[in-house]
């Protein structure tokens, strides 16, 4: 190791603590001016009126995106519906059973999942669903957004039932309580909020997504709640709206991004105060 | 005795852990059998011919492998500063306080936008920018196009590599810092003769797992790359990644052997994702072993 004079390496650290700060405020620039022109620009494009009517035609003006809302409601709700249970059910065993060949490459696969790209579950859910069908629908939108779901609700209910303590398991057992009431009674009821909050932060992950609505929901102008139809959803109203050729659109493409943003990001928040509380780390 | 319920018990729970493996195994086959065709149709040239032509049937991959490759290496390599910056002053110099808790929030709230809307911002703010840039520099002002596509790719990963750095800043033994600092270290010098040398190979891995997240980012990057099949010549030029010639083209592919091919490079995708999360994933892990042993 090189040194110099004292006072050289005094100045020399007090010009790398100046570049260390100011670059790691300079990387704050970005989240404000993003802030700075949803709030600008999304502001002025919503009234009542823009959150609970429907699109109308480029050229006449007003219309909303409340189709957008209730799809992007649906879409959520099916695949939290599908996720869940089977994450919670692969958690457990992950949890039950620590050791063992089906765990580690229920792990890999896992490990797989979450890093996975999400335009690919896009497409593996047109070929499993839409192509069979021959149409867009709102399931197949689902399916994609569960599978993305997957691995944060098996995470969060491993962590969370490995840290509590193997004593009130053992105590349950102890009474004579049966193993898988004991497992849904004691075990899962305290571990709920913990896994509670991985599924928000799940729900947080989709509902933001895009790429895997693409060629599955598709979108619709219309209000539809059958799910086996097409379906609009917040993102992809930003997204076709952001890239069409309408000045008109792309106001409205910045009310529902204010709309988006907003709603992802209350639920990030609710997640990490959940995360704090309960000290998972993912 | 075991009884009948907890046999099932068990049955259903071991179910679902046999069910997430065979929805992964199951995810992967379909994207081998469908990418089938392409690779039968035009065999290796599917990986080296740089033209994409669905309408003459040749589908060379290329493009959009060179594309994919230099936007997230770039994204990369912009974002780096910035995040070890972070990584360092949230691990190094302030631990805690109310500054630490109010950069924490500010990159979680960085990590939490959904992609679209950086997308969007991308297009209508950062774009404009570009495109006055690059009249000054007097060249084709596309405002969209490689440079812009990574400058969003960066701004979405900063948060990512900082928060995995910081972990492994964190794992740095504190006798090792205070040794040094009992030596009058500085404090940049424990940051660089103790801290960089210690987390080096994590700080690596969080740099894969970024760039494995830039690699598979679609619709960011599908709005401000400017969507053209070719070869791009300057970074400044519009072109195409994997993930986004999928968003553009994989609902209007008509005929199969074109869907195929799009398929085919899903699944690159898919692999190319795998493999850096996987590496990644194995270099933390190795390391908080250790730290734990």
């Amino acid at each position: 190791m090189r040194t110099g004079s004292y006072s050289r390496r005094i100045v020399v650290n007090r010009i790398m603590e100046g570049v260390i700060f100011f670059f790691a405020f300079i990387s704050l620039l970005p989240l404000t001016l993003i802030l700075f022109y949803l709030a600008k620009k999304g502001m002025a494009a919503i009234d009542w009126q823009f959150l609970t009517h429907l699109p109308r035609p480029v050229g006449e003006e007003g219309g909303g995106v409340v189709n957008a809302i209730v799809g992007s409601a649906i879409l959520i709700f099916c695949a939290t519906l599908m996720a869940v249970p089977l994450g919670v059910g692969a958690g457990l065993y992950l949890s039950e059973a620590k050791e063992g060949k089906l765990s580690y490459w229920t792990r890999v696969a896992v490990d797989i999942l979450q890093g996975s790209p999400s335009i690919v579950m896009g497409v593996v859910a047109y070929l499993w669903v839409v192509k069979p069908m021959q149409s867009f629908s709102a399931l197949s939108g689902s399916i994609a957004l569960a599978i993305m779901m997957l691995p944060m609700v098996i995470y969060s209910t491993e962590e969370t039932l490995k840290v509590i303590p193997y004593t009130l398991k053992e105590a349950a057992l102890a009474l004579g309580v049966p193993y898988y009431r004991t497992i849904l009674k004691v075990v899962i009821p305290a571990g709920m909020s913990g896994i509670t909050t991985g599924v928000l932060i799940g729900v947080a992950r989709i509902a933001g997504e895009t790429a895997p609505l693409l060629f599955t929901a598709f979108g619709s102008p219309f209000l539809d709640i059958n799910p086996l139809k097409p379906v609009a959803a917040l993102p992809l109203v930003v997204f076709n709206y952001a890239t069409s050729p309408y000045p008109q659109w792309w106001e409205q493409a910045w009310g529902a991004s204010l709309v988006l943003t907003f709603l992802v990001l209350c639920l990030h928040l609710t997640a990490k105060i959940g995360t704090r509380r309960w000290k998972i780390q993912f | 005795m075991k009884q009948l319920s907890d046999t099932l018990f068990n049955a259903v729970v071991r179910s679902c852990a046999i069910g997430t493996l065979i929805l992964v195994s199951g995810l992967c086959v379909t994207l081998v059998i469908h990418a089938m065709p392409v690779f039968r149709h035009s065999g290796l040239s599917f990986l080296f011919a740089s033209t994409w032509d669905p309408l003459r049937q040749q589908f060379g991959a290329l493009p959009f492998l060179v594309g994919t490759v230099i936007t997230a290496v770039l994204g990369v390599l912009i974002s780096l500063p910035f995040s070890l910056s972070i990584a360092f002053f949230l691990g190094e110099y302030f631990p805690s306080g109310k500054l630490s808790i109010f950069f924490q929030s500010a990159t979680d709230l960085l990590a939490g936008i959904p992609s679209v809307i950086y997308g969007f911002w991308g297009l209508f703010v950062v774009a404009p920018f570009m495109q006055k840039i690059e009249i000054r520099l007097g060249i084709m002002p596309y405002g969209v196009g490689i440079a812009t596509a990574s400058i969003i790719l960066a701004i979405m990963i900063v948060p990512y590599t900082a928060s995995v750095s910081r972990e492994i800043i964190k794992l740095v033994p504190s006798d090792l810092k205070e040794a040094a600092y009992a030596l009058g270290a500085t404090r940049w010098e424990v940051v660089r003769h103790v801290v960089i040398p210690y987390a080096h190979s994590g700080i690596l891995a969080g740099i894969l797992l970024a760039l494995g997240r830039a690699i598979g980012e679609t619709m960011a990057v599908t709005m401000v790359i400017g969507n053209r099949n070719e070869f791009p010549k300057s970074i400044f030029d519009p072109a195409n990644t994997m993930a986004s010639v999928i968003a553009n083209e994989f609902a209007e592919a008509s005929d199969d052997i074109y869907l195929s091919a799009l398929i085919a490079v899903a699944l690159l995708l898919f692999l190319f994702t795998t493999v850096m999360n996987m590496f990644g994933r194995f270099v933390i892990k190795k390391l908080t072993v250790r730290q734990e042993s």
